[in-house]
């Protein structure tokens, strides 16, 4: 199983994203393997999240190309990579906030009812998207949520979290992307979350996860990125480097060469 | 998984046991009309004890005619509040409208139905303009429609030459609204029945439909909105349209109410509009609000007005009052949100 012999199914390769003055990205490249899961991991700012933005058409990357499967892809929004099956939850969440549970797990694509309540009155299947929903809260096994008519903002930030998660979970079909998934979670949460990460891998769902837990990384990970200033510093496996080594990397206090098998210290 | 037995158990015991004020709070919150339905019960309890006229289905169907006018329009500002947006040129879209449909007819000889709807494609395009200015030139909703509302008054003045089309003048289609007609001992306006189908219209619309959810989502969070993948450019555009739309159903049912089409008409429509959504429990933050609340803010209004004038009090309370409920009805909405942050 080494990664050379296999192709990608998505690839990232020379993405450049500034803000204004700020660099988030500086010629930055990401492989995603069929079927692993691969950590990205690196320090506040590093640019974990504009990375899997630019992936995910939030944010559209100034230069450098996308592949999936292979193929030139260009996401202008976050639909048109939800369309082809990647699933993002965002740091962010990205929930909305007076909608109850429900709706939130269906927002932007929306089950109508069948008849002409539905094509000509556009009136939604509201009993569908709910019993579905309940069904996916049930699957990842937060059962501190007790109604799914609930408004989100009436939610703690970790069962918040867990919506966004629900939502993901549902609807992925191709790649999920997940950005600190765990990062409002308790012990038990989080957990339930790295069970689906795991689950996730034996249906051969490729996921990245973005963490800055490092036990939980080296649990979950098959391969680790470590993003550094805006660009991928190295890609390391658990087996074969420490955490304290990733940490390093991550700061900069330790570098890696062009066959990632030796370190040096910087200092 | 027998862990998650007792804790949805202790969750759902650690719920009954929330205080008074808790409970309430989370009350309105989950249906924000009901603090106006409170006052305007209140309110029409408490002034039908001071005047005996004031409770008699001829009062009450006089102040359902006043308030029709400010209600249908606050149709429209409602759903724009919703998105967290303002539109301070509402009024002077439909006194626009109003000298459109009521000048086309009288001048150009125009049929009464097709300047009605020249009229509406007037105000449906005012309402896109502002859109427009919003979500492309990506302005704020308050200064595009402040400087819409001096754009819409200026061209409706130069486009009326400062005349009034007069009752006599006007095409009898574009009076109908303002026709009566009697439920028992009610005398009501058809322009009334038409303000109240447009709230059914717009309650259903938000209710059971994804563009309603869009709606409330774009108000709540528009980077959340946009991430989740709503087009929510398309939502905002829209939510102008329509209400351009609705602000020029309004016209319709300002030149029934008037008996005529004044440029200088409407001059308060602007700010009152506001004031019945606010009333009516939505809130300016955006995301959360009914159109039922704003029909139920308007009635207060109107109710308010005419209660205190049989009272004979002076005008100047009355407008002391609204003040007053404005600032209570803003204050309980950020109650509200306090908590759920
Ligand atoms: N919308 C934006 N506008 C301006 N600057 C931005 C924006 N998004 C990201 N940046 C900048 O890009 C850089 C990378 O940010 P990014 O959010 O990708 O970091 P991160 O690795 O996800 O950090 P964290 O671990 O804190 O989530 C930062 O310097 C940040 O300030
Ligand atoms: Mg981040």
């Amino acid at each position: 199983m080494t990664a050379e012999t296999r192709k990608p199914i998505l690839e990232a390769k020379g993405l450049v994203k500034t803000f204004g003055r700020v660099v988030g990205l500086d010629v930055s490249d990401l492989a995603l393997y069929p079927g692993e899961v691969l950590a990205v991991v690196g320090d506040n700012g590093a640019g974990k999240s504009t990375l899997i933005k630019c992936l995910s058409g939030a944010e559209v990357a100034d230069e450098g190309e996308i592949e999936l499967d292979g193929e030139i892809v260009s996401f202008k929004r976050p639909q048109d990579s939800r369309a082809v099956g990647i699933e993002t939850v965002y740091q962010t969440l990205a929930v909305a906030p007076a909608l109850d549970i429900a709706s939130n797990l269906y927002l932007g694509r929306e089950l109508r009812r069948s008849g002409l309540l539905g094509s000509v009155f556009r009136m939604l299947d509201n009993k569908t998207m709910k019993q579905h929903a309940k069904e996916q809260i049930a699957a990842l096994g937060i059962g501190t949520i007790q109604n799914i008519g609930q408004a989100v903002e009436t939610l703690s930030g970790g069962q918040r979290q867990a919506v966004a998660v629900a939502r993901a979970a549902a609807f992925g079909s191709k790649v999920m992307i997940l950005d600190e998934p765990t990062a409002a979670l308790g012990v038990r949460e989080s957990n339930q979350v790295l069970k689906l990460i795991v689950k996730l891998r034996e249906r051969g769902m490729p996921v990245i996860l973005i963490s800055h837990n490092m036990p939980q990384v080296f649990e979950v990970a098959d391969r680790i990125h470590i993003q550094r200033l805006g660009k991928r510093a190295a890609v390391v496996t658990p087996l074969t480097h420490t955490m304290v080594e990733v940490v390093g990397i991550m700061t900069g206090a330790l570098k890696i060469d062009e066959s990632g098998q030796t370190l040096h210290s910087v200092r | 998984m027998t862990q998650t037995e007792p804790a949805v158990h202790d969750a759902a015991e650690f719920m009954d046991r929330r205080t008074f004020p808790a409970r309430m709070q989370s009350l309105l919150h989950r249906y924000p009309w009901i603090s106006p339905a409170l006052v305007l019960l209140i309110a029409v309890f408490t002034l039908s004890f001071f005047n005996q006229y004031f409770a008699t289905p001829n009062n009450l169907s006089l102040i359902a005619q006043q308030v029709a006018v400010v209600g249908s329009i606050a149709v429209g500002q409602t759903i724009i509040i919703l998105t967290a947006g303002i539109d301070l040129s509402c009024g002077a879209i439909a006194v626009f409208a109003s000298m459109v449909m009521a000048k086309t007819a009288f001048e150009n000889h125009v049929p009464g139905w097709i300047a009605f709807i020249l009229g509406l494609v007037v105000g449906t395009a005012a309402g896109g303009f502002n859109g427009y200015l919003i979500t492309k030139v990506k302005l704020p909703p308050f200064i595009v429609t402040l400087g819409t509302f001096n754009i819409f008054t200026a061209l409706t003045l130069l486009y009326a030459t400062g005349r009034t089309v007069r009752d006599t003048e006007v095409d009898p289609f574009l009076l109908k609204l303002g026709s009566i007609f009697s439920i028992g001992t009610f005398h009501i306006t058809v322009g009334v029945l038409v303000m109240l189908l447009m709230y059914a219209a717009v309650a259903f619309v938000l209710r059971y439909t994804a563009w309603g959810r869009h709606v409330y989502a774009t108000g709540g969070d528009i980077e959340a909105a946009r991430l989740a993948g709503i087009q929510v450019n398309r939502v905002l555009m829209s939510v102008y349209m329509v209400a351009g739309f609705i602000f020029a159903i309004t016209a319709w049912v300002l030149i029934g109410r008037v008996n005529a089409a004044s440029p200088n008409s409407g001059i308060d429509l602007n700010l009152d509009s506001i004031t019945a959504v606010v009333i009516g429990g939505t809130s300016l933050f955006g995301g959360r609000g009914t159109v039922v609340g704003s029909l139920l803010g308007a009635l207060i209004v109107g109710v308010f007005r005419n209660g205190l004038t049989l009272a004979g009090l002076d005008v100047y309370y009355q407008t002391l009052a609204v003040g007053l409920l404005i600032i209570f009805a803003v204050s309980v909405d950020q109650w509200i949100r306090r908590s759920k942050s």
